[in-house]
């Protein structure tokens, strides 16, 4: 594990030139616009337009593959579950029932079912592309002045950008902390009683705990020495101004909640789409 | 809630995250619970809750959470994460009375009791409350599933959140007895 | 005469947890246009004196003042942490500590962005500022793409960049290797100017000398006990009773019995008089014909061909062979990324290398788990706290032998016998929390020798330690070493090498340059202009005095210095 920073490509695409803050505000319009919705053809027109963006801003598989893989991994067990925990959910839902075939028992797979499932699966599939797209083309310091012009205090946007600045370097003291106690005899083996196990890696995480308290002393001494804190705002240097191309980014995102919405209201009356009646 | 949030208070939520987002990712101990793992990121984050306050240990949760799923999915969850958060959230309230006695090197049964306390009602609120509900609201997703995952999720993260947060809370007021009147044994 | 910019008068400062005031009673002038050096051991109150001038004290870390302290104009108890911090810029002795942006430009902008300064005029300051330290073309760059001492320059940068009147550098030489901390000195040297003071807190005294300054003040148990220029500091010879090394140059002048006055010039070898003296140092040096040493024993460990690359692409150990003998206490030596910590993981089996292999006695490790290693490989970490995990000694000492299944009556035997060898065995029911980092290293040092390793690593075992504590820990190892441990230190400190080990493996960029004796390493000017590492001046002293085989003056210097050293106790 050797982690260098938080892994943003420096390209120039259009989605690379967007600032910060229309991408962050974007991708917030985008992920409401799916959350509010049921409707499997506006979330196909979501993840269509997902997968386009990534096709833009060049982001090549080979950097996202291991992303997916914990992805379809994630969302096949929750497909498992969803089933094995109700199976009755769509006929519910939908309030008609066409079954197909049955595992005997109260597990018979209908077609509500099967639409429900595969409906919300690509519900959370389309957003995923957003993710990363944010992730891979924002630069994170960027990233900690836009949050603050959308109104959240510059002391937490400051903590963030600490996060993003420090976690490559407590990754690097857990694990040479982490290779020291293995050195010492303490391993996470499988046959250790629970307790057991929480204690060893208790041993692991004093030392990083204490190490980093005494990096907290010093970086709250480096900031206070270099006034921070010392008014109500902050300027930031690494701000991007908005230009054209990033209100009509914005504009479009709006449009797209707007009709996500309007088809929830006024058309589908609901979160659903339902094509059985 | 804090209302001064020092600079060094600051720095810790900023660093606690990180911790957080390490573990988190990273560090997986297998649970008896088949297919699921102690999260042991959130010994970290109550451990902040209960030196730094709600707030902090409220963020180091929310947004170690956040940018772990970010990172591995590509999206956040967002039930789970606003979930983790305010559980940390809640653990914080026992801060008040812990904080101050770990600064001065006690942390004695008194504040065991508080700091476990808070850790049991924080995950209970947190994950047999607002994970399941959110998911329902926010994502539809079936009640009996949600409420059987926020279950283990408790259980598990309680569990954690005492054991770990515990153990680092009584190291950590140990670093603090400054020298005292010792004798040298012989 | 100048105006003076920092004014004490019977200042005394007492922190709200401490029993006992840090400073007493002191009264000190600093002008506008001085360049001064703060020298003193660890717990002098030289720090304290520092933080007292920025404001940190009593703004962030609470205490008490007596006396009065004026910075700037503003009586300190009055003003503000804002305030003291605008007119003094300090760079804090850890740079990745100072180093809070994600970027350079962002660092050295910190400031501005706190002072709300719009971003056209912050870009234009910022370039402006980084080209002063010689950063201009790093302005994009992480903090984990930059080398220590780029880093230190960025912190330079942040503080120069609010235009203070007082500069104040908190031990800026502790992380840095030797080659790197002479530039930084020369730095510090040339952004100094008529406008401003610049005071620089270090025990480094002869690195900082390098580079003249008008004035060294000395402290000690929290009160100045001397205030006067370089050479009439080291001529007066008070400085080795406050647990602060003199140039190596002038302990070997010492040696040799010649007395040196204020008007040898002794502040630097460059003014330093020889020519008066250089007959009676040569005669001292043939008076002490340099002994043949102890033979080497049994080969023990053997490297062999070791390869590792991080990213398949920059080779971080390139074909490291090397044999360890029985009974040595060696140094790696080389600047920061050189591989020396990565060889040292090596060995302990933290990583794999692609290539090569490590043999113990013609036995290859790499069969055995990390913990199976450790009792033939152990290390020993820089920091103690990356490895203490328990509360009291006896438990963490104990802590590899009980998860190992050791029987208890057997775990207190040995428990009780490292402590003894340690010289803790007497603290054995302490909290650690109560020890003094010299003594709580012991015991993370003692926490690994009770597993009886065959060799023992130590990663910068001295980092940041004044010279009582190095000499203190480097007394101990020795002592072990004289016990048959096996000892390898990896370290940029050439006192260290020089003083303790008798061989060195010299590292640059992941491959083995050299592989000799330590002090022909600091005699070979090209070697250490490569390696970043600097020549002994005790070389430099040889050569200027005209003495025909300056490598055996240096020999000889260590084996009486290690003689005196032997007899102080």
């Amino acid at each position: 594990m050797k982690i260098k920073t938080f892994s943003y490509d420096q390209l120039d695409t259009f989605v690379h030139r967007l600032s910060g803050l229309s991408k962050l505000i974007c991708f917030l319009l985008l992920t409401t616009a799916i959350m509010v919705t049921y409707d499997i053809r506006i979330i196909a027109g979501i993840m269509v337009l997902s997968f386009t963006i990534m096709k833009i801003s060049k982001i090549p598989l080979s950097r996202i593959r291991l992303m997916l893989v914990y992805v379809f991994i994630f969302l096949a067990f929750n497909f498992v579950l969803t089933y094995l925990f109700a199976p009755e959910y769509g006929v519910e839902i939908y309030g008609t029932r066409h079954e197909i075939f049955s595992f005997g028992g109260r597990y018979t797979v209908t077609l509500e079912q099967l639409f429900y499932q595969v409906t919300k699966f690509s519900k959370y599939l389309s957003v995923i592309p957003l993710g990363i797209i944010f992730i891979l083309t924002t630069n994170p310091s960027e990233f900690a002045s836009s949050l603050n012009r959308i109104g959240i205090s510059y002391k937490i946007c400051t903590s963030l950008a600490l996060t993003l600045r420090y976690f490559p370097d407590v990754a690097d003291d857990y694990n040479q902390i982490a290779l020291a106690q293995q050195a010492r005899g303490i391993e996470m083996s499988a046959k250790a009683s629970v307790m057991q196990r929480l204690k060893r890696m208790a041993s692991i995480l004093i030392p990083l705990i204490m190490t980093t308290m005494e990096r907290i002393e010093t970086i709250a001494n480096a900031m206070d020495l270099r006034g921070f804190g010392k008014h109500k705002k902050r300027t930031w240097y690494a701000a991007k101004p908005l230009n054209r191309s990033d209100y009509l980014s914005i504009l479009v995102c709006v449009v797209i909640l707007g009709v996500s919405l309007f088809v929830r209201f006024r058309i589908n009356h609901g979160i659903y789409w339902n094509p059985f009646i | 809630m804090k209302t001064n949030f020092s600079t060094r208070t600051i720095v810790a939520t900023g660093l606690g995250a990180a911790v957080f987002l390490v573990l988190f990712m990273y560090v997986k101990v297998p649970s008896p619970v088949p297919e699921t793992n102690l999260q042991i990121a959130y010994g970290i984050s109550s451990f902040f809750a209960a030196v730094f306050g709600p707030l902090a240990g409220f963020l180091v949760a929310f947004v170690g959470h956040a940018l772990s799923d970010f990172i591995s999915y590509g999206s956040p969850w967002w039930s789970w994460v606003v979930a983790s958060g305010i559980s940390a959230l809640i653990t914080g309230f026992c801060s008040k009375k812990v904080a101050p006695a770990v600064e001065e090197g006690v942390f004695g049964k008194s504040e065991l009791i508080s700091f476990i306390l808070w850790v049991v009602i924080g995950n209970a609120a947190a994950w047999i409350v607002a994970a399941p509900v959110l998911d329902i609201v926010m994502y539809k997703e079936p009640v009996q599933l949600v409420f059987a995952q926020g279950g283990v999720a408790f259980v598990l993260d309680a569990i954690v959140s005492c054991v770990i947060g515990g153990i680092l809370l009584k190291a950590y007021a140990s670093t603090k007895t400054g020298r005292g009147t010792l004798s040298k044994d012989n | 005469m100048k105006e003076p910019v920092i004014v004490f008068d019977h200042f005394g400062f007492q922190y709200f947890e401490q029993s006992e005031p840090t400073l007493h009673d002191i009264n000190l002038v600093i002008h506008k246009g001085e360049k001064v050096l703060i020298a003193g051991p660890s717990g002098s109150g030289k720090s304290t004196l520092g933080s007292c001038i920025n404001g940190l004290n009593p703004f962030a870390h609470k205490g008490t003042i007596t006396g009065s302290l004026k910075v700037g104009g503003m009586e300190t108890k009055d003003a503000s942490l804002f305030k003291l911090s605008a007119v003094t810029g300090t760079v804090l002795q850890d740079s990745d500590g100072q180093f809070i942006g994600l970027s350079t430009g962002e660092d050295i902008a910190f400031a501005l962005e706190n002072d709300l300064i719009p971003q056209p005029e912050m870009k234009e300051r910022v370039s402006k500022i980084a080209g002063l330290v010689g950063m201009s073309n790093f302005i994009a760059q992480n903090p984990h793409e930059l080398s220590g001492g780029q880093k230190q320059r960025v912190s330079l940068a942040g503080v120069m960049v609010e235009d203070a009147e007082v500069l104040l550098f908190d031990e800026p030489l502790a992380n840095l290797d030797p080659k790197t901390g002479r530039t930084a000195i020369e730095l510090i040297d040339e952004i100094a100017d008529e406008n401003r003071a610049v005071i620089i807190i270090e025990h480094r005294l002869e690195d900082v000398l390098h580079r003249p300054v008008d004035r060294i003040i000395v402290m000690n148990d929290g009160r100045i006990i001397a205030d006067d220029t370089p050479d009439r500091i080291l001529a007066s010879g008070i400085l080795p009773g406050c647990g602060i090394r003199e140039p190596l140059y002038l302990t070997a002048v010492r040696y040799a019995g010649i007395p040196v006055t204020e008007e040898d010039r002794p502040a630097s070898l460059e003014t330093f008089r020889t020519d008066l003296f250089r007959s009676r140092l040569q005669s001292w040096y043939e008076e002490h014909p340099v002994r043949k040493e102890k033979p080497a024993g049994r080969d023990m460990l053997e490297i062999r061909d070791i390869s590792f690359s991080y990213d398949g692409k920059r080779q971080v150990l390139d074909q490291i062979s090397t044999v360890i003998r029985e009974g040595e206490m060696m140094s790696i030596v080389g600047r920061n990324g050189a591989g020396k910590t990565t060889l040292a993981s090596v060995l302990c089996g933290f990583i794999k290398p692609d290539k090569g292999s490590v043999l113990m006695y013609g036995e290859d490790l790499s069969k055995y788990s990390i913990s199976e290693r450790a009792g033939y490989i152990g290390i020993v970490m820089q920091n103690p706290n990356q490895m203490i995990s328990k509360t009291m000694i006896f438990d963490e000492v104990a802590l590899g032998l009980r998860i190992r299944g050791v029987p208890e009556n057997e775990v207190t035997e040995r428990v009780h016998d490292v402590l003894r060898v340690c010289g803790l065995y007497q603290f054995r029911s302490w909290p650690i929390s109560a020890l003094s980092f010299g003594q709580k290293k012991r015991v993370t040092i003692a926490s690994i020798l009770v597993l009886n390793p065959k060799i023992l690593i130590l990663d910068e075992p001295t980092a940041g330690q004044d010279y009582r504590h190095y000499s203190e820990i480097m007394e101990f190892l020795k002592k072990l070493n004289e016990n048959g441990q096996t000892i390898i230190l990896i370290t940029h400190d050439m006192h260290l090498m020089l003083e303790y080990t008798e061989r060195a493996l010299v590292m640059s960029e992941g491959k083995l340059v050299t592989d000799q004796k330590a002090y022909q390493v600091l005699c070979d000017r090209e070697l250490t202009e490569r390696t970043n590492l600097r020549e002994t001046s005790l070389f430099d002293l040889a050569e200027k005095c005209g003495i025909s085989d300056p490598e055996g003056f240096v020999e000889c210097f260590i084996q009486y210095d290690r003689e005196v050293r032997g007899n102080e106790d």
